[in-house]
């Protein structure tokens, strides 16, 4: 089985979110890029079919040399091969078309992309993929299992858990569930001395264009300060909360 | 031309995140000068859409529909929107819509925004504004394309109340073959879900251990609330990933979300930032929470929340 994991290439969950150039561009400045969470998930699932039955496992990026060093630690987390689309992503449809390219000419069979990333919270990539290569789609895939061309997956669905039976190829959007926290992992020195040999190939873009554009950023208004009720006069927060708030 | 709105219902009866989705697409059509066509799947009584502002209900009734499948739900809603030329289709933010939603924009080569928590600013160029960074901030998109798909987020622009009656008319689009096919479903009856709940209570490591919880479930069920939990108690196991709300776990959006024994991560804080009134009860005066929160208390939760629950009981006892 040939599997392929989108890596996106976000800032950490700590991060603090501010804009420059008149608040069009995300200011990266003393910002720690890692791999979206949702991908890792998913890449750490992939690692577990590599071990277990045999399959290779390649990591892909679209973006500028930048986000070589996420590749890298991809790599160095056990994926065989990386690749980066040499081009600035814009947008979903883009980055799913550029995608769906490489799929085509690699001839993967499983495709695994995080249900979103943590940066845009498009959550489209994996779907919009899934329907360029006219492949099965799985999304908030929180199992998987497959066997020959068979697929069983489960997918958290509002309330609760939906199994599936389907075939490859296939896409799934994946998140936290498909593998444990606990079984994430973090590269040893042997994996990153390793990565470092590995291939990281570059490919051109399809030029494929984007169809939304992101004009200008803001961030929430600044809140106001939390009003204390005393721990002994409980009744005041209900009548807070019903009165003021009017929300019970 | 009318602007396509897809009206989720569950068992027959409609969500609220689908009357939310009609009230967008209401002031859309205004804005551009046309009507609204609703889609419905399996749902019985559609009048009530006409409340919300919809001229014109795509009635479906196909069993084999009875089953969420994304494919065959973009395929209806693709042949809905070519049929009534629609430049705009509007979708809710559930689990099912945004699975199906990328499927189709591409079925309609349309530039989708997720997401969404206003009207648009406008409509040449089409502009929306949406969460991103989860909620750390928004951005002003514009879809460029001459079909726009727009994912509503829940909660942020409200269901907006309209005295309208729609017409209906009975829809009957050829489907895909279904290549994903449910075995079994396995669904909490009987409990408010976080993507449905209009409150939320949330518990953290305060709590203690798994043991306490029934805390939360009582103050939940007074107020007829989902739960939830941080992200250390369902990484220590005490609650299933489901309840995990913040960055990587589920975003909260509720009117009201109340958190006890949780600090108030950066991660956490994010998750549940676009929740309208936020409750922290916590024994540390400096939890983050406190600068996050519209109300606090600064207690031990296993004194304040008994409390709290008998004085919701009086409360609503009394209304």
């Amino acid at each position: 089985m040939k599997i392929l994991v989108c890596i996106s290439h976000v800032p950490d969950t700590t991060s603090k979110i501010n804009f420059t150039d008149g608040d069009t561009k995300f200011d990266t400045n003393g910002v720690q890029f890692v791999i979206n969470p949702n991908d890792e998930f998913g890449l750490t699932r992939a690692m577990w079919f590599k071990e277990k039955q045999g399959a290779s496992v390649d990591v892909i990026n679209v973006g500028g040399p930048e986000t070589e060093p996420t590749l890298r630690k991809a790599l160095a987390i056990g994926a065989d091969t990386a690749i980066r689309v040499n081009t600035e992503a814009k947008d979903g449809m883009q980055v799913a078309k550029e995608l769906a390219k490489v799929v085509q000419d690699g001839g993967y069979d499983l495709v695994i992309a995080g249900r979103e990333s943590i940066d845009y919270n498009g959550g489209m990539v994996p779907g919009m993929l899934a329907a360029l290569l006219d492949a099965n789609f799985v999304n908030n895939c929180i199992s998987l299992e497959v066997e020959g061309t068979s697929a069983k997956a489960v997918r958290e669905i509002d309330g609760g858990k939906e199994s599936v039976a389907t075939s490859l190829p296939l896409v799934i959007g994946s998140q936290k569930g498909l593998v444990e926290e606990s079984d994430l992992r973090i590269p040893n020195m042997r994996g990153i001395m390793m990565a470092r040999k590995k291939p990281l190939n570059i490919v051109e873009p399809a030029n494929a264009s984007a169809e939304t554009t992101s004009v200008s950023f803001e961030k929430p208004a600044p809140k106001g300060e939390v009003k204390l009720v005393d721990a002994d006069n409980v009744a005041e927060l209900v009548n807070l909360l019903h009165n003021e708030a009017k929300v019970i | 031309m009318s602007v396509l709105v897809y009206t989720e219902s569950d068992k027959g009866t409609f969500k609220k995140i689908a009357l939310e989705a009609a009230s967008y697409a209401k002031t859309i059509a205004d804005k551009m000068g046309t009507t609204v066509t609703a889609v419905t799947i399996n749902a019985e009584d559609s009048s009530v859409l006409g409340n919300y502002g919809v001229d014109t209900v795509l009635k479906v009734n196909d069993s084999s529909l009875d089953t969420f499948n994304a494919k065959s739900y973009a395929s209806v809603l693709q042949q809905a929107a070519e049929k009534e030329g629609a430049k705009v289709v509007v979708v809710s933010s559930s689990a099912d819509s945004k699975y199906m939603a990328p499927i189709l924009a591409v079925n309609l080569n349309a530039g989708y925004a997720s997401n969404v928590v206003e009207a648009p600013s406008s409509t040449t160029p089409f502009t929306v504004k949406r969460n991103v960074f989860t909620n750390k901030a928004f951005a002003n998109t514009s879809i460029d394309t001459d079909v726009k798909v727009i994912g509503l987020s829940k909660n942020a622009f409200g269901v907006v109340e309209n005295t309208a009656s729609a017409t209906e008319e009975a829809f009957s689009p050829s489907l895909p073959e279904n290549t994903v096919t449910v075995e079994a479903v396995d669904k909490v009856t009987g409990k408010v879900t976080i993507a449905d709940a209009e409150i939320v209570v949330s518990g953290g490591r305060g709590l203690k251990g798994p043991e306490n919880w029934n805390m939360i479930e009582d103050l939940a069920e007074v107020l007829g609330a989902a739960t939830a939990c941080s992200k250390p108690v369902s990484d220590l196991g005490w609650r299933p990933h489901s309840e995990h709300v913040g960055q990587t776990g589920k975003p909260v959006a509720s009117n009201l979300y109340i958190a006890v024994g949780i600090s108030g991560a950066i991660q956490h804080l994010a998750g549940i930032n676009a929740s309208k009134v936020k409750v922290v009860i916590n024994t540390d005066p400096e939890a983050p929470f406190f600068k996050a929160a519209d109300y606090g208390i600064v207690g031990d939760a296993f004194e304040v929340v008994p409390k709290l629950i008998e004085e919701l009981k009086t409360f609503k006892a009394q209304q």
